[in-house]
């Protein structure tokens, strides 16, 4: 019945090429040789260096090492965040307490506040704590996202009360209340938060730059950029490591689109 | 983590309320902790110490740093000297003068570019619409590292993958990143690409939230395609554009790490911006006070654009 305007399909998809070729060349880019990475016209086709160009990405930053890190940080911040958000946004969305609308708005309004402000501050604070250079400087910073608490307040507040005051009722405590029926039921959001903060911390830069100082520290997208600056930079390595720092993300969204998407819309549309 | 059994709570226990002595049960100490009274603030504690040691305690204390010259034991307080050095650096301007110039250019059409690959994704009219909304998405999930990595080559002038397309259409090779001029629309085009899908995903969602019966009225009262968009759409859709015009202003104010990657701020200063500067000012020369100065006076601009945004676009009813 729908008649289908070709016009219109074929903007679309030249949309979806401009966003999606740069990937196919990195793709490419990645298995080639490194002098054959700016050659004239450039290569579209897989070139058979793959494995030497891991084993040189090993050689050169501790790929694996690296890895690791970026998965112990990431990790370890979306586990952090989420449980800090779950239960501020529960507090917000579901109990009247004083100071509950102040502390809201306040926290609220550092999301406006660039992150740059509190650079210094926090660098000091740190020193000062000797833990430059250790996970814990990277990790901590991250763990209060006001955007995970509004995003938890958002969807908890449109969860009817009578289904907790009925678990209530039954003798539920407000611990129970929360592991038991708020948890499970908020599950989507919860998961589309967790995705967001993963991201979030897998791809942040300017702050473990300054955090992390040895080279064993350092996260994929430090690495990267270190790799980069040198003299004699392996492109073909640096595009590889590009592109494995962005496999695991697009596999996460490729699994849960549903859950990232109305994560998305859920920050942007509800009021 | 086991707590009083609720199996044995008797049905008359009063409603809502965590601590039910009344009823004569004996129950464990701990759990009198938790009442509908304490459980919020306990709820709220770690929020409320990660916000005050990360954000509340930073913010203050980057304000007397900003009065301040000289580091640890040797800091002392100098009053306004960083913000008077601040407005005679040129330097400091020619980082504020890129990044307005990026976001004067960037944002718009950015966002623009997002309501009509939006309102495309929307129409009924097009073939496998999942797949085009999943792949205008993709690049808002790479970092910007990985991003800027990738383009820095894509973008290079004698071999670069962008150049060579262009060359297909006997377009002469650009010198994209290595003349100021190009160099300024290379980090637009990138940060373009990176967040393009992203804006419109989410007026697409906008547009979905708008009920069809407005458009139905409109079409009955012989309004054609643009007086509908006009009429209907953008009004419907102020909140959602609001939205995403201060969180791309913010965004892009504090552009740092395309540029990082992908030009070190060159060529002769063409991309260095405000937040780039700030970093070298404190992380390359360590003058912390100088460098929160910095962070303040963008902080400023921030808060006037964004409030002046708000005003502009939200309170015309």
């Amino acid at each position: 019945m729908k008649r289908h305007s070709p016009l219109l399909t074929l903007l679309l998809a030249g949309a979806f090429g401009l966003c999606v070729a740069p990937f196919y060349w990195l793709a490419m880019a990645a298995t080639q040789e490194n002098s054959d990475v700016f050659s004239w016209p450039p290569k579209l086709l897989p070139g058979g260096h793959l494995m030497e160009n891991l084993q040189g990405l090993q050689d050169s930053i501790g790929l694996t090492r690296v890895l690791f890190n970026s998965v112990l940080v990431a990790g370890v911040q979306t586990a952090g965040a989420v449980v800090v958000s779950v239960l501020a946004g529960y507090a917000f969305a579901k109990f009247e307490f004083r100071g509950r609308n102040l502390f809201f708005v306040l926290l609220l309004s550092t999301l406006v506040l660039p992150d740059t402000v509190m650079l210094i501050p926090i660098f000091e604070m740190m020193m000062k704590l000797g833990l430059i250079d250790s996970y814990q400087s990277v990790i901590l910073p991250g763990l209060v996202t006001p955007f995970g608490i509004f995003l938890m307040r958002q969807s908890l507040r449109s969860m009817p009360d009578e289904l907790l005051d009925a678990a209530r009722v039954d003798g539920a405590g407000e611990l129970r209340v929360l592991w038991q029926i708020v948890i499970p039921v908020n599950r989507p959001v919860i998961a589309a938060l967790a995705l967001f903060v993963f991201l979030g911390g897998w791809n942040q830069f300017v702050w473990p730059l300054i955090a992390l100082r040895s080279p064993d520290m350092y996260t994929l997208p430090v690495a990267t950029a270190t790799l980069q600056g040198l003299v004699t930079t392996n492109y073909a390595q640096v595009l590889l490591a590009a592109a494995i720092a962005a496999i695991p993300v697009m596999a996460l969204f490729l699994v849960l689109q549903r859950q990232f998407i109305s994560g998305l819309l859920a920050g942007a549309t509800k009021e | 983590m086991s707590l009083a059994p609720s199996e044995h709570a008797p049905a008359a226990a009063p409603a809502g309320r965590g601590s039910t002595d009344q009823t004569g049960r004996t129950l464990p100490g701990r759990r009198r902790l938790l009442t509908r009274t304490s459980v919020p603030y306990l709820l709220i504690m770690p929020a409320v110490l990660g916000f005050a040691i990360f954000k509340a305690y930073p913010i203050v204390a980057s304000l007397w740093i900003s009065l301040t010259t000289g580091n640890g034991a040797g800091r002392h307080f100098t009053g306004l000297d960083n913000y008077q050095r601040l407005l005679h650096d040129p330097l400091f301007w020619t980082a504020l003068k890129n990044t307005a110039l990026i976001l004067v250019v960037q944002v718009p059409l950015m966002l623009g570019l997002a309501l009509l690959v939006a309102l495309g994704l929307n129409s009924t009219k097009v073939w496998l619409r999942p797949l085009w909304r999943l792949g205008v998405f993709i690049p808002s999930l790479t970092g910007l590292v990985a991003a800027g990595v990738m383009f820095s080559v894509i973008l290079n002038r004698d071999a670069g993958l962008l150049n060579w397309v262009l060359s297909l259409f006997g377009i002469d090779r650009v010198n994209w990143l290595g003349s100021p001029f190009w160099a300024r629309v290379g980090v637009v085009l990138v940060i373009t690409w990176h967040y393009t899908g992203y804006n419109a995903v989410i007026y697409l969602a906008g547009l979905q939230g708008i009920p069809q019966e407005l458009y139905e009225a409109a079409k009955v009262d012989g309004a054609g395609p643009i007086r509908r968009f006009v009429s209907i759409t953008v009004p419907q859709l102020r909140p959602i554009l609001l939205l995403t015009v201060v969180l791309s202003t913010i965004g892009t104010l504090q552009l740092f790490d395309e540029p990082y990657v992908l030009t070190g701020g060159g060529p002769d200063n063409s991309t260095l911006t405000v937040t780039m500067y700030l970093y070298n000012n404190g992380f390359k020369y360590f003058d912390f006070g100088y460098a929160s100065a910095l962070a303040y006076a963008l902080a400023l601009i921030v808060a006037v654009l964004g409030l002046l945004q708000v005003r502009l676009m939200g309170e015309r009813k």
